[in-house]
């Protein structure tokens, strides 16, 4: 089980549409990024993409994917997981929409 | 894995080439796994690889990780020990143990010996001087590489396949290249006099100069290799000496075990040496006194040894006729059996066409095809081959026969060559074996889409790659889709090729991504990372002042006007106007880099400033103090035009004709800011000396005391390629005129990513002088194009950031903590 600590981060339309933003506090020491894709939704991930650490946050993104702006990996916005062929994942973190605001899930303590 | 001691026999296998690599994939085939555990030695360092495809690696054509066979994983995933850079030096035939020169020692039950062959070298002196190699493995291949990087002038030593090939890649990497061959003409051993002649027609059109019947005396050179003596007095200067004039059987370790060995090491049909624990395979045997240099008869070699192997008591080897082709982009040649008459019973025809670069001739005996040797025209090959493998009957074609299959058969039941009129059984790709029903049969049942999935799967035109066309036509054909020449899409969401949606754009004035992705009916609905910058860019060069860039489908570079560092810091040239500064831009550039702490400052190869380890948070401040001293953007990120290089020409210059820096700095005001398919830089040079470099940019000015040479396609990349030349002007208005036409042209008609050098090379210059150079008014009308999508392109992108645009771009969030 993982428990979560809600954090305030902005409004939603401070984010271009398909695009994203680096926040500025980390967790345990890796960036987070908020995503806005082409349809409204917002996504959570941690900024590095599995293959070489690139920043996703400065990728392109089209539907629910963002392309790594190194190498061209393709990651799944909603579960952080490299689109085949390619293997590995970013981890995803819960965003929630509420009145126009984005708030982001920081893990505080997880349990196996 | 449980601790259980494998019971299974051992199968070592000496040499971990193509051809005891097949072997063991055959084995394994059968399911060998089962039987043997397999421990392979190989004496290079590397994992096995196509050695056929050495010369593509040379050429450019392919790297060293496209030719690799079988990945480490691939041995580990089937169970194979894999000892490289480890080669076997004895083998005690009594104890059944082999000893390596590491010194391990290794018992088997079941020996192979693919030793493969090493290169024959002339006992000539200079052998052993650096900058004399052999034309046979990757470290040759690296060595031939650093001299094109290097040095200038290569001597390639034999005519054969081999030393035509080597000499054709050392052209490419844009070395002089002299071939010398012992014989009057090139490949003596598979084409006749008049097809050898049109090979070294063409390739001498190609830059290649031939010293035919020259036998080499010595390799001069104190330090290093300096050139070639040949007997007859001529001499070679040479900074590199390849010695590609044959192959002989590397039977060495064999030998010393006492093995029956000849030229190669004696195999009977299956493939057994004269120990019959010990099997060899591939160019270090001899079978019924024939060694072997093709890779077909070694594959069939793999398969027989590999059924010996498991168990299979009937497998036999059978030498079959064989084919010979080249591997040099746009030379097609062709040859199988006889290459002449033997006497006057044998019955030779000959079809010649010099202007068209075409010859054909076929030998007939006793009305059968012995032989055939084809040049220019080679699509008939693989028929000859299988008329001479079944030693068909072919007396009622003969008057036909040497126009190729389709007149040869007209009149027959068949009805032409067309794919569907071939048999099934007869064979594709040579190199592999694979026949038209095997494909076939694949692509349905694996419901194979692609080249890539058949090679993966028959192997067909994996090797040499010469009949991937006739692959590509079958699966066109078995797949049901249109069998046209295929134009490559612009991505995956799409079939429809750039050219094509380009036209669309304008013909049915498409003027959003929305409206052309809808046009094609693009399978996703918002594009993906390949074709929305591609989009962009068409949709912005076709309606310029009209169409809003889209910064959300721009790569990072573009969106943040400045260039992504491997550590997410960006770095900034400020534009530098024909490479001419002033103290007060110095100063602020200075004054920049300390308040900033900014850690690099260098010079860049365009004759500018780079400021590199700026964090993206300060990149709109940098600007804005950048721009206080007048300096802009250099777009060093962009696909646009970046640098203009001088000469300080007549100005200060002793040589110098014109005013080059001054026409330098006029055509980079003219262009700077305008978007293009990819990258453009240009140079100006006051001097044929050429100090700017202009024969290796896009458009290179060279200034002569008559008036402007002008270049265009130039690159000095990875693929140098030296401009051609465009045409000579007298005034500085027409090179400006000139230059604003090429640009439009290319940003009209390029694909998306496509530098000026590979759309040159694809559409040819010619094309580009009837359109610049013929065609006045059509000149002029490109260039007004231009000048007026310029309207909307020349606003510098930093000044607009610094004063704020975009700046959720730069800053984190929440914006206020």
């Amino acid at each position: 089980m993982t428990e979560f600590a809600w954090k305030k981060i902005g409004l939603g339309t401070d984010i271009p549409l398909r695009g994203a933003r680096r926040l500025c506090f980390g967790h345990e020491g890796h960036p987070i990024a908020i995503f806005r894709t082409g349809a409204n939704t917002y996504f959570a991930l941690i900024d590095e993409c599995p293959h070489r650490a690139g920043p996703l946050s400065e990728g392109i993104i089209a539907g629910e994917t963002v392309t790594c702006p190194l190498h061209n990996w393709v990651i799944e916005l909603d579960s952080g997981k490299a689109a085949a062929p390619d293997e590995g994942h970013t981890r995803a973190l819960p965003v929630r929409f509420e009145d126009g605001e984005i708030y982001v899930g920081l893990p505080v303590r997880e349990t196996v | 894995m449980n601790m259980i001691a494998d019971s299974r026999e051992h199968l070592i296998v000496i040499g971990n080439g193509m051809a005891g690599m097949r072997t063991v994939e055959e084995l394994l085939k059968l399911g060998g796994a089962a039987r043997y555990r397999i421990t392979v030695f190989g004496a290079e360092p590397h994992v096995n690889y196509n050695r056929i495809m050495l010369s593509s690696v040379l050429a450019g054509d392919k790297t060293v990780d496209d030719i690799v066979i079988n990945s480490r994983e691939w041995y580990m995933e089937n169970g194979i020990t894999l000892m490289t850079g480890d080669a076997v030096k004895s083998i005690d035939c009594e104890a059944r143990i082999v000893t390596t020169a590491n010194g391990h020692v290794a018992q088997y039950d079941r020996l192979l010996i693919a030793t493969g062959s090493r290169p024959l070298a002339p006992p000539i002196p200079g052998l052993n001087l650096p900058g004399v190699c052999a034309f046979r493995d990757i470290a040759d291949v690296d060595k031939m590489l650093e001299a094109a990087r290097t040095r200038k002038r290569a001597v390639v030593i034999g005519g054969g396949l081999l030393g035509l090939e080597a000499a054709w890649g050392l052209k490419q990497r844009c070395m002089s290249v002299a071939l010398v061959h012992l014989m009057p003409t090139l490949m003596e051993r598979q084409l006749d006099a008049p097809a050898g002649q049109l090979l070294q027609r063409d390739l001498d059109r190609r830059g290649i100069a031939f010293f035919t019947e020259g036998q080499t005396e010595e390799i001069t050179g104190v330090d290093r290799a300096e050139g070639v003596q040949l007997a007859d007095g001529r001499f070679i200067p040479a900074d590199l000496v390849v010695l590609a004039i044959g192959i002989r059987p590397n039977v060495d370790v064999a030998k010393s075990a006492g093995l029956e060995v000849n030229r190669g090491i004696v195999v009977a049909d299956d493939m057994r040496t004269s120990d019959p624990y010990i099997f060899a395979v591939g160019e270090c045997v001899e079978h019924r006194g024939q060694v072997f240099g093709l890779v077909a008869p070694i594959w069939d070699q793999a398969k027989v040894c590999a059924a010996r192997l498991a168990g299979d008591a009937d497998a036999l080897f059978e030498s079959r006729a064989l084919s010979t082709s080249l591997k040099i982009t746009g030379v097609d040649l062709f040859s199988a059996g006889a290459l002449t008459a033997a006497d006057e019973s044998d019955d030779e025809i000959t079809l010649r066409d010099d202007n068209r670069g075409m010859y054909k001739k076929v030998v007939l005996r006793d009305g059968k095809l012995v032989g055939a040797v084809l040049y220019g025209d080679v699509g008939d090959g693989q028929w000859y081959l299988q008329l001479m493998r079944e030693k068909t009957d072919v007396s009622a074609l003969r008057d036909r026969l040497v126009f190729g299959r389709a007149i040869a058969e007209a009149g027959s039941a068949a009805t032409g060559p067309d794919i569907a009129s071939i048999p099934d059984d007869t064979q594709i790709c040579g190199c592999n074996g694979v026949s038209k029903g095997s494909i076939v049969c694949a692509i349905k049942e694996k419901n194979l889409g692609t080249l890539s999935e058949i090679r993966a799967h028959t192997k067909a035109s994996a090797s040499c790659g010469q009949c991937t066309g006739l692959v590509e036509a079958l699966l066109a054909h078995a797949t049901g889709v249109v069998s046209e020449k295929k134009v490559p899409a612009i991505c995956e969401c799409t079939t429809a090729g750039h050219d094509e949606i380009r036209q669309t754009i304008i013909a049915r004035h498409l003027k959003s991504m929305e409206a052309v992705r809808h046009a094609f009916e693009w399978k996703k609905p918002e594009g993906c990372h390949k074709c929305r910058p591609a989009l962009n860019y068409y949709l912005l060069c076709a309606w310029p002042g009209e169409y809003v860039d889209d910064s959300r489908s721009r790569f990072v570079n573009e969106r943040l006007h400045a260039n992504i560092q491997k550590d997410g810091t960006y770095s900034v040239v400020p534009r530098m106007w024909g490479g001419v500064t002033t103290p007060a831009e110095l100063h602020a550039i200075a004054s920049v880099a300390e308040k900033f702490s900014i850690p690099t400052v260098k010079v860049t190869g365009g004759q500018r400033i780079d400021l590199l380890g700026v964090k993206k948070e300060d990149l709109p401040a940098v600007w804005s103090d950048l721009g206080k001293a007048g300096l802009v953007s250099g777009h060093a990120y962009a696909k646009g035009l970046r640098t203009v290089k001088t000469c300080v020409g007549s100005e200060w210059c002793r040589f110098g004709t014109q005013d080059s820096t001054g026409l330098g700095i006029k055509l980079e005001k003219m262009c700077w800011g305008s978007w293009t398919p990819h990258k453009v830089k240009f140079a100006v040079s006051g001097c044929p000396r050429n100090c700017a470099e202009a024969t290796i940019k896009d458009m290179g000015i060279v200034c002569v005391e008559a008036g402007y040479d002008i270049l265009v396609g130039g690159n000095g990349g990875i693929d140098v390629r030296v401009t051609d030349p465009l045409t000579r002007v007298a005034t500085e208005e027409e090179v400006m005129e000139y230059a604003g036409a090429f640009m439009q042209i290319y940003r009209e008609e390029a694909h998306y990513l496509e530098r000026t050098a590979p759309w040159i090379a694809r559409v040819g210059i010619d094309y580009v002088k009837k359109r610049l150079v013929d065609d006045d008014e059509g000149r002029r009308a490109l260039c007004a194009r231009f000048l007026y999508s310029q309207r909307f392109a020349q606003a510098d992108p930093w000044a607009e950031r610094a004063r704020g645009a975009d700046a959720h771009e730069f800053a984190r969030m929440p914006e206020v903590v």
